[in-house]
C-alpha cells in the first residue's frame, strides 16, 4: 500500500506545524509565586555514599527553612530542590546533571563530594550555560582537573572548599608540635589525589623539605592493595616516626594491620581521606584511637548558618538526634551549599537571566556554617577557600571524638585538646 | 634477607588469593560455571559474619560455625532454583545471570548495611606476630595460609576419596552419562555449589578480619581469584593454590622493585603463564 498525502492531510499538518510553537512554547508557570528550581547532584549510593549519608537530613532542614520562599526584588519565589543520585560514578553524574539542566530546566545546579561528582556536573553546567556552585572537593582537582586556566577561569561554575596547600600547612603544624623525629613515610596511591599529594613541585615533597622533614616515598601503589610489606620495610629501614598519605579506608586498614604484624609502630599517623568518618575509626577498634587527619568542619567551629541561625553544633546535634549516628564533616558543607544558593537567589537582579545569577555568585560575600564564602578572594578565579584545621581521633569515655589539636592556619577555630603520640 | 621477607610475605598473600579462588575453581571444575558474582559472594560472607558477630557477640572465627552452613544453604538453594536453569550448551546465560546477581548483591548489601566500611574484629590475634630471626610474620596471614592448605586438602580428599567426589567428577566429565548412571545432576550441582559457598564464606570471614570492606569492594577480588584459577589450571584445586602463590609472590617482588608495579607484576605473571601454557600450569583435563 502506498502512502498518499491528500490535500486535507496536508492542510491539517500545515496548521499543526504553525500552531505547535504557540502550544509548546516554554513559559514559566503563571502561579501566584514563581518557582526557582535548584538541581542537586550527590553520590547517594556506591563507594562515596558516606559523603551523602546526611543528605536527607540536610535537605529536609533546608526545605523547612525556605518553605516561606525567598524574596527577590520585592517578589517572593518558591524554591524547588530536585536531588539526583550520581551513584558515585562520574559518567552517571554527568548524565543526571544534563538531565537536570535540559529535562528539568533548573535555574541553578549545585553538587558536592569529591571530584567524581563536582567535575562532571560543573562541566555540564559550563557547556549548557547554567550557573553552578560546588563544594567538598579540594580546589586543585576541581580547577586543574577540569583544565582550568588561572588567567581565564570559568564562566558559569564556582567552587568553595580548601586546597592541598592548606592540608600540607596543617599537617606540618601538627607534626612540628609533636616533637617526634622529622622522618616522614608517605603512602600515596596511584589516583588523582595520590599523584597530586606526591607531586614533587605542587605536593608534599617540597614544603616538607623546606620545613626540615625527611621524606620516604617508595612510590605509588594501586588502590585496593592487599600488601604493604614493601612500604613497611622501607619505613622501618630509615626509622620513620610519622606516616602520612591519602588513602581509602580498606587500604588504610590493610596497612595498619600489617604495620602491627611486622612490628612497625610510628608515633604519628596522619592520613587524608581515609580517616574522615567516625564509622571508619569505629571499624578499626582500639587501633583507631590516636590517628590524625585534616578537619574541614566540626561542631566546634564557631560559625552559624545564615539560613536557620543554628550554630555548627546545633546542626551536628540535629543529625545525631534524628539518625542516631555520629556527625560527619560533609554535613556542614552540604548545608552551606544551599546557604550560598539561597543568598544568590535573593540577590540576583534578574532571576530569568543566567548572567545576572552569575553576577550575584561573583559578588557573594557571606558567612556560612563552614566559614566565609567570598569569590572575590581566592587562589584562582571561580574558587574561594574555607578554613581548614587538623586534629586527632581520641577515645573519650565511650565514644571516639575528633579533637582539633592544631589551628595555626585558622586561629578563629578553637583547639579542643593536645596531640597524643601513638607509641 | 630482605628478599626472603618479600617472598615470604608474597607466599602468605598467595594463601589469601588461593582462598578467594578455591570456590571459583570448584564451581568451574564441577559445573563449568563462570561465576561473575564471586567477589560479591566473598563480601556477602563477610557481612553475614558481621551480623552474626553483632547479634551473638562471638569471635569471628567462632562465627564461622554458623556462617559456613548458612552460606552453604544459600549456595544449594541458589543452584537449585536459579543457576541450574542457566546451565547448558551456551556459556553466556550463566555469565549474564551471575553478573546480574553481582549487581543485585551489591545494592542489597548497600541498602541493608549502608556504605560504611566495616571490619570484623578478631582482637589481639589481628596484630600478633611471630619472629623468625629478623623476619616478622603476622599470625593472622599465617593462619590464612594454613587454612587455605587445609581447606584445599579437605576438598581434594572429598573429590578423590568419597562417593560424593566420584559423583562430582562424573557430572564434570559427562553430564548425560552420569545421569544415565542414576546420578541426579541437579542435586549434585547443588551440593557442589553449597561446598563452594562454604569455602567462600571462610574466605569472606578471613578477608573481613584482614581489612575493612564495604558493599562495592567485591569486584576487585574477582579478578585476582580468576587469575589464580587460570594460572593454576582450570579445575585443579592444588593448582589454584599454586596459582595464588605465584600471583602473591609476583606482586610482592614487583612491589619491592617499585610499589607502582605491585598489581602490574601480578597481571604480567598471569599473562606470561597464559602465553606459554594457555591451559594453566596444572590443568586437570589433558588436552
Amino acid at each position: 500500500m502506498r502512502h498518499k498525502t491528500t490535500r486535507r492531510k496536508f492542510m491539517g499538518g500545515l496548521a499543526a506545524t504553525f500552531a505547535a510553537p504557540a502550544i509548546l512554547k516554554h513559559t514559566r508557570a503563571y502561579a501566584a509565586d514563581p518557582v526557582i528550581r535548584i538541581g542537586h547532584v550527590s553520590p547517594r549510593t556506591g563507594p562515596l555514599a558516606g559523603f551523602a549519608e546526611a543528605d536527607d537530613f540536610v535537605l529536609e532542614g533546608i526545605k523547612a527553612a525556605m518553605s516561606g520562599g525567598v524574596e527577590n526584588n520585592g517578589k517572593t519565589y518558591q524554591i524547588e530542590i530536585i536531588s539526583r543520585d550520581s551513584q558515585s560514578n562520574p559518567n552517571r553524574a554527568a548524565e543526571v546533571a544534563a538531565d537536570l539542566i535540559l529535562g528539568e530546566e533548573v535555574d541553578i545546579i549545585v553538587a558536592a563530594s569529591t571530584p567524581d561528582t563536582t567535575n562532571p556536573v560543573a562541566d555540564q553546567a559550563e557547556v549548557n550555560e547554567v550557573p553552578c556552585i560546588t563544594t567538598d572537593c579540594p580546589w586543585q582537582p576541581y580547577f586543574f582537573g577540569r583544565n582550568g586556566n588561572p588567567a581565564e577561569g570559568f564562566e558559569f561554575t564556582y567552587h568553595f572548599f580548601w586546597g592541598l596547600e592548606d592540608v600540607i600547612a596543617n599537617f606540618l603544624d601538627l607534626w612540628a608540635g609533636s616533637g617526634v623525629a622529622k622522618k616522614v613515610g608517605a603512602l600515596f596511591p596511584n589516583d588523582a589525589d595520590g599523584n597530586a599529594w606526591g607531586d614533587p613541585e605542587l605536593g608534599f615533597p617540597k614544603p616538607l623539605k623546606e620545613a626540615g622533614f625527611g621524606l620516604v616515598d617508595p612510590g605509588r601503589y594501586q588502590p585496593l592493595n592487599d600488601d604493604f610489606s614493601n612500604y613497611i620495610g622501607a619505613f622501618k629501614d630509615v626509622g620513620v616516626e610519622i606516616v602520612t598519605g591519602n588513602m581509602i579506608p580498606p587500604d588504610f586498614a590493610t596497612f595498619w594491620a600489617q604495620a602491627a604484624q611486622q612490628n612497625f609502630s610510628p608515633k604519628v599517623v596522619t592520613i587524608g581521606k581515609a580517616l574522615l568518618f567516625p564509622s571508619v575509626i569505629e571499624s578499626l577498634g582500639d587501633r583507631g584511637d590516636g590517628l590524625t587527619s585534616e578537619i574541614w568542619w566540626s561542631p566546634n567551629h564557631p560559625f552559624r548558618s545564615s539560613l536557620t541561625g543554628d550554630s555548627a553544633k546545633a546542626l551536628a546535634d540535629g543529625y545525631t538526634a534524628l539518625s542516631g549516628r555520629p556527625w560527619t564533616q560533609p554535613i556542614g558543607f552540604k548545608h552551606a551549599l544551599f546557604e550560598v544558593a539561597r543568598d544568590v537567589v535573593a540577590r540576583a537582579s534578574d532571576l530569568d537571566d543566567p548572567a545576572s545569577i552569575i553576577d550575584a555568585i561573583k559578588s557573594t560575600s557571606m558567612s556560612t556554617v563552614v566559614g566565609d564564602v567570598d569569590w572575590s578572594k581566592g587562589p584562582v578565579p571561580n574558587v574561594t577557600k574555607t578554613p581548614l584545621v587538623a586534629g586527632q581521633w581520641q577515645n573519650r569515655g565511650d565514644a571516639t571524638e575528633l579533637v582539633i589539636t592544631t589551628n595555626k592556619q585558622a586561629p578563629e577555630i578553637p583547639v579542643g585538646g593536645d596531640l597524643k603520640l601513638l607509641s | 634477607m630482605e628478599w626472603l621477607g618479600v617472598v615470604v610475605q608474597g607466599v602468605l598473600l598467595g594463601g589469601l588469593y588461593a582462598l578467594f579462588a578455591t570456590g571459583l575453581s570448584l564451581m568451574f571444575g564441577v559445573m563449568r560455571l563462570v561465576n561473575i558474582a564471586h567477589g560479591d559472594l566473598i563480601v556477602l560472607g563477610a557481612y553475614i559474619a558481621l551480623s552474626t558477630v553483632a547479634i551473638l557477640d562471638v569471635h569471628p572465627v567462632i562465627a564461622m560455625v554458623l556462617v559456613v552452613p548458612i552460606m552453604g544453604f544459600v549456595g544449594y538453594a541458589l543452584q537449585r532454583t536459579l543457576l541450574n536453569r542457566t546451565l547448558g550448551a551456551d556459556i553466556l546465560p550463566p555469565l549474564l545471570v551471575t553478573f546480574g546477581l553481582s549487581v543485585i548483591l551489591q545494592n542489597a548489601l548497600l541498602e541493608i548495611y549502608s556504605a560504611d566500611p566495616q571490619k570484623l574484629s578478631a582482637g589481639p590475634m589481628e596484630t600478633a606476630s611471630v619472629s623468625f630471626g629478623s623476619l616478622s610474620v603476622g599470625v593472622f596471614p599465617l593462619l590464612t595460609f594454613v587454612s587455605a592448605i587445609v581447606l584445599i586438602g579437605l576438598l581434594q580428599w572429598v573429590f578423590y576419596h568419597t562417593s560424593l567426589g566420584r559423583e562430582f567428577r562424573a557430572v564434570s566429565d559427562n553430564q548425560e552419562i552420569a545421569q544415565l548412571m542414576g546420578i541426579n545432576k541437579a542435586h549434585v550441582f547443588g551440593v557442589a555449589m553449597a561446598l563452594a559457598f562454604a569455602v567462600t564464606a571462610i574466605a569472606g570471614i578471613l578477608f573481613g578480619v584482614r581489612t575493612s570492606f564495604d558493599p562495592s569492594i567485591g569486584g576487585g577480588r574477582l579478578l585476582l581469584a580468576f587469575e589464580a584459577v587460570i594460572i593454576g589450571g582450570l579445575g585443579n584445586l592444588w593448582g589454584t593454590l599454586a596459582g595464588g602463590i605465584i600471583l602473591g609472590v609476583a606482586q610482592t617482588v614487583g612491589g619491592q622493585i617499585n610499589p607502582g608495579w605491585q598489581q602490574l607484576a601480578g597481571h604480567i605473571a598471569f599473562l606470561f603463564v597464559l602465553a606459554i601454557k594457555p591451559t594453566g600450569l596444572f590443568p586437570r583435563v589433558a588436552h
